[in-house]
């Protein structure tokens, strides 16, 4: 329908409201108690505009009201701007320093209102009772843990009884709707660490990172309203292409494969326990992780080094070998670590005037490029001790040393030891294998190696195969690596994959074994014998099977089978007894 | 003339990675090595079933050695371990039939250990042969076992 | 037309064999009706000296239980072997020499000395033993000869078929019988009747999975699940190594299999296979613990060859001092 705006005329569906149709026409009207997803509730007035009724021109609340054909309507007349300025000259009568209502003010031209109240609130987060609060939570969330209590003067916003509400679910609703900072949404403080490095969601609906593949929002169910309460699903209203679905759930995909490639990655090394360092437990104390976080320019700072109280640090300290090389955590290197704390070394210089200071045990730079770019950041003026750090502390007690951090370590080749004051402290933390190790060695019958990672069929000429044909092995999971050496084992692994699968047809020793079914009766005592899961449980048939090209031969289930129904061939019963008698013929 | 001495005769099951290949290192030096050991090769120490061990003193040998890879080398990751569990039991076996469990040994021989082969034949040889020889007292083979062994055959 | 022969014997057994012929109840009338029945000691009134009275191989079938102990059994053996045209070894204790033989694991002398000499009940201050031979007032008597060791049937004379149990059950009799009745095509000489080609496992019916045991328990020591495999739970259970036909009745009863039923076919001696199965599938890789798990199988000997020590190839206890 066609309706018209302060002269401009425009074409609108059924159902809009002026307030939306001024919206397409880039007309502004002012508005306190409307929010675009929840219902208008039309109590500010300020939004009012005049039209033609049939009691004449009148006001109506532009949020509220509806287009008819034909409308015009006039929204900044002379009318309409006195009403506006009455009503604001009454709501400053209470709240005088409400920042949205003293921005209204000075763009409808009023200077001074002309009267005050008894209940005059001189806050500028007060609350001016517009009740989006209210209606959010009733509405949108479906919680109703808020709502308007009293009446008059004596209106104001509480929960029943003003008791601790059970109803609430701590959604932030509230505070996200309301206009004047009135409700305050206060997240737990992680000590140590900023919030947002944790890569946690600021609403329920987020996309990870800006850096996300692929880049679309994922719904956390923890604090989503709609998995709390039912309602909400504002994200589904205002998604055009319908691409929201809160009933998705995991599917499981049954797929039959030839070879698998087990890329799990690895576990970053928790901190925390090593007290003597101070993860968690005290401020500016990062892990390799959480620093790589925050120099991304996508991240939390923008790409800033910042402590947590937004100020800049003027000295770092970086610990190499945190629960690496260490008889109590874990024996091995993780390679990475070194080349990783010299290029923050470098974007530390790079970013701020901070002091830089690598504490190492050996500096491992071993790859192409490497030690040039060690020389390179040592001339850039980064000090390097050689010693691992004893512990971080706090600095003293006065007001000018809070927050500072103190690094004491030996510094071996001086043989002495020593006191570093830093801001902030970043721990070059170990990779270890990933949590669910062992049961994906169980599962594919995969051994791992004493440090925990999966272990390769040979670590020289053989780093990507394992010992069971089929499966293969690459990245982290193997061991600790970086990415030239992750992406060429992928490479490599993925290179041996395809030659099995494009020579069509795979060579089985004639050294194997073989159940013979007529004989067998399933008690499966072979099966968790074979070191290659080359036995299979038939269920249906209740017999075990071997898998002939997995099989190597080894003939431990033809010794164990109590029915003799594997035959071992090339060493048969048969032909072993063949041999005693001969050999004992003499 | 001189007396003739027992010469203790004693059947040898090698791994074809480990102890097969660590004999043959120990011909291949030169060290020598006791004669009565006659060697039967298996892929896996895991491929020696109990019943070849009996069935070897059956048809006359006074003692039974078997070499596998060192624990955790095994080529085929626990062959070894399973050889160990069921010669552990065969002893009790052995020793509850009257025939002592030092007759039966199971030891370690890695492909590089040729001298260690010799010494663990030799060793075995003399405590063998203060054992005296085994007599073990044979039936008629049973018509089962034959039945058995004739099943065996055929299914093959 | 003359009704053909079957004649049943007794040796060195405990007559359950023959209860069982009369466990398939109704039938046996059956049987009776179509079968002259010309030698049956504990059922009939025959005597030794009208079987060697009859011609030689006109006995149709005999079916012969018992393991052979002692020379009457032996000289029965033969006898019988003669006068038969098809002899079976019946049950397990003919077969391969079943609980009787357990008596291998001693000798002859310390079977004598616990029995006429030492148990508590014993009064013979004289110490007098059972001889072959001895005068008395009215003649000699002659008595059967104890041999130092049990043997199977088919250790003695050549058999025609096995048919596996302690005792063969009832149905796999009647089946047996009922296919010769018919005039069926028996299988070629040496076969086993009245059994099947698998395990116990075949007809056990319990969920099995993985072994890996970390421990044994006595079958009293645990109340065992009815629907899981006895040997996961880590009871000692024979099923595994021992031949199907008898419906493991005993699993079904919530008590493992004792191996009544003899070896696999494919298997030429039973306790030792077990001893590789059984020691296989123990989790454990080091030497002390390995040890200390096997503690918990009591007599493995006993356990594993309760069945089919004369027929294994140890055969019985070397006279080695250990």
């Amino acid at each position: 329908m066609k309706l018209t705006i302060d002269g401009k005329t425009t074409e609108v569906e059924r159902g809009t409201t002026v307030l939306q149709a001024a919206r397409f026409l880039d007309i502004k009207i002012p508005t306190l108690c409307y929010h675009p997803l929840i219902k208008p509730f039309a109590a500010c007035r300020l939004c009012v505009v005049e039209t033609k009724t049939k009691w004449g021109d009148e006001l109506v609340p532009s949020c509220h009201v509806t287009c008819r054909e034909g409308m015009v309507v006039n929204t900044n007349n002379k009318h309409v701007r006195d009403a506006r300025r009455l009503i604001l000259e009454m709501m400053l009568a209470r709240w005088p320093n409400v920042p949205i209502l003293r921005k209204y003010a000075e763009e409808l031209g009023l200077k001074q209102p002309r009267f005050t109240s008894v209940l005059r609130d001189e806050r500028e987060d007060a609350c001016v009772l517009c009740g989006l609060c209210v209606r959010a939570c009733d509405e949108v969330v479906g919680a109703s843990a808020i709502s308007m209590a009293e009446r008059g003067i004596q209106r104001h916003v509480a929960t029943p009884f003003n008791l601790e509400s059970e109803a609430c679910i701590a959604c932030g609703a509230c505070a996200l709707v309301c206009p004047t900072a009135h409700i305050k949404f206060e997240a737990e403080d992680y000590r140590g660490r900023p919030p947002d490095f944790l890569l946690g969601p600021n609403t329920a609906i987020f996309v990870p990172t800006l850096q996300a593949v692929p880049r679309v929002p994922v719904i956390d169910k923890e604090t989503c309203i709609h998995f709390a309460t039912e309602g909400c699903q504002k994200c589904v209203e205002v998604c055009e292409p319908e691409a929201i679905n809160h009933r998705m759930v995991d599917e499981e995909i049954e797929l039959n494969v030839g070879q698998v490639l087990i890329a799990t990655g690895y576990d970053a090394f928790d901190p925390a326990p090593m007290a003597q360092y101070g993860y968690g437990r005290l401020d500016n104390i990062y892990a390799g992780l959480d620093v790589e976080r925050m120099l991304n320019a996508t991240g939390p700072t923008g790409g800033k080094v910042l402590l947590k109280n937004g100020q800049r640090p003027r000295a770092v300290g970086i610990l190499h070998c945190i629960g690496s090389r260490d008889e109590n955590h874990h024996r091995y290197c993780s390679r990475v670590c070194c080349m990783y704390a010299l290029k923050f070394s470098h974007l530390i210089k790079e970013r701020t005037e901070a002091e830089v200071y690598n504490f190492y045990i050996d500096m491992r730079a071993f790859g192409k490029g490497y030690e040039e770019f060690y020389s390179r950041v040592l001339h850039e003026g980064a000090n390097v001790i050689r010693g691992k750090v004893a512990e971080v502390v706090q600095a003293g007690w006065s007001k000018r040393e809070e927050g500072t951090l103190l690094i004491r370590c030996e510094d071996t080749l001086i043989g002495r030891f020593r006191e570093i004051p830093v801001d902030m402290v970043v721990l070059c933390n170990a990779i270890e294998p990933r949590r669910d190790a062992e049961q994906i060695g169980r599962l594919f019958g995969l051994s791992r190696s004493p440090d925990g990672f999966f272990l390769e069929r040979h670590p020289k000429l053989d780093p990507v195969a394992t010992m069971t044909d089929g499966l293969f092995v690459a990245g982290c999971a193997q061991g600790p690596k970086d990415i030239p050496d992750s992406v060429a084992q992928g490479a490599a692994a993925a290179a041996r994959m395809l030659a099995t699968i494009s020579k069509g047809v795979v060579e089985i020793d004639p050294v194997r074994a073989e159940v013979d079914e007529q004989y067998c009766s399933g008690c499966r005592i072979c099966n968790a014998l074979c070191p290659y899961k080359a036995i299979d449980f038939v269920q249906e048939k209740s017999v075990s099977r071997v898998n002939s090209p997995l099989c190597k031969g080894c003939g431990t289930c033809v010794a164990a089978c109590p029915a003799g129904a594997i035959t071992g061939y090339g060493f048969t019963d048969r032909q072993i007894y063949a041999e005693l008698e001969g050999v004992l013929t003499v | 003339m001189e007396q003739t001495r027992f010469e203790p005769r004693i059947v040898g099951f090698l791994c074809n990675w480990c102890s097969y290949t660590g004999a043959d290192l120990a011909g291949t030096s030169r060290i020598k090595s006791p004669p009565n050991i006659r060697s039967i090769r298996v892929m896996c120490s895991g491929r020696v079933d109990p019943s070849f061990v009996l069935r070897a003193l059956q048809l006359g040998a006074d003692g039974v050695l078997i070499m596998g890879c060192h624990p955790g080398d095994c080529h085929y990751q626990e062959g070894n371990f399973k050889a160990l569990r069921r010669m552990l039991l065969l002893k009790r076996i052995l020793q509850q039939f009257g025939v002592s469990e030092r007759r039966l040994r199971l030891d370690w021989v890695s492909a590089a250990e040729g001298d260690k082969f010799a010494q663990v034949c030799t060793e075995f040889t003399e405590e063998v042969r203060a054992l005296g020889p085994l007599h073990l007292e044979t039936s008629l083979l049973p018509q089962a076992q034959e039945a058995g062994l004739e099943a065996q055959e055929a299914a093959l | 037309m003359s009704k053909p022969k079957l004649a049943l014997y007794w040796a060195a057994s405990c007559g359950g064999c023959e209860i069982a012929v009369l466990d398939v109840e109704e039938k046996i009338l059956d049987v009776a009706g179509f079968f002259d029945i010309v030698f049956w000691p504990c059922a009939m009134d025959f005597k030794y000296k009208d079987v060697e009275a009859m011609a030689d191989g006109s006995i149709d079938l005999c079916l012969f239980n018992g393991a052979i102990r002692n020379s009457e059994n032996e000289a029965l053996a033969h006898l019988l072997r003669k006068k038969s045209k098809v002899l079976a070894a019946f049950g397990s204790c003919a077969m391969d020499g079943c609980i009787p033989g357990l008596a291998n694991l001693s000798t002859r002398e310390e079977i004598f000395q616990t029995v006429y000499h030492q148990t508590p009940s014993t009064l013979n201050p004289e110490a007098i033993r059972p001889l072959p031979r001895v005068a008395v007032p009215e003649g000699e008597l002659d008595i059967p000869t104890f041999y130092e060791s049990v043997r199977t049937l088919g250790q003695v004379i050549p058999v025609d078929y096995f048919i596996p149990g302690c005792p063969p059950q009832p149905p796999q009799i009647l089946a047996v019988l009922s296919a010769i009745m018919q005039g069926a095509q028996l299988p070629p000489a040496g076969s086993v009747l009245g059994a099947g080609e698998k395990t116990c496992c075949e007809e056990c019916g319990r969920t099995r999975n993985e072994k890996r045991l970390k421990r044994f328990y006595r079958p009293w020591e645990i109340e065992p699940k009815v629907d899981e495999c006895l040997l996961d739970q880590g009871i000692v259970c024979m099923g595994p190594a021992t031949r199907s036909g008898c419906g493991a009745l005993c699993v079904k009863a919530n008590m493992p299999c004792r191996g009544c039923y003899g070896a696999a076919p494919n298997v030429a001696d039973q306790g030792v296979k077990m001893v590789s199965a059984i020691a296989s599938v123990i989790d454990a890789q080091d030497p002390a613990e390995i040890n200390s798990i096997l503690d918990q199988i009591a007599d493995p000997a006993g356990t594993f060859y309760r069945f089919s020590l004369p027929s294994s190839i140890l055969y019985r206890k070397q006279a080695e001092v250990v």
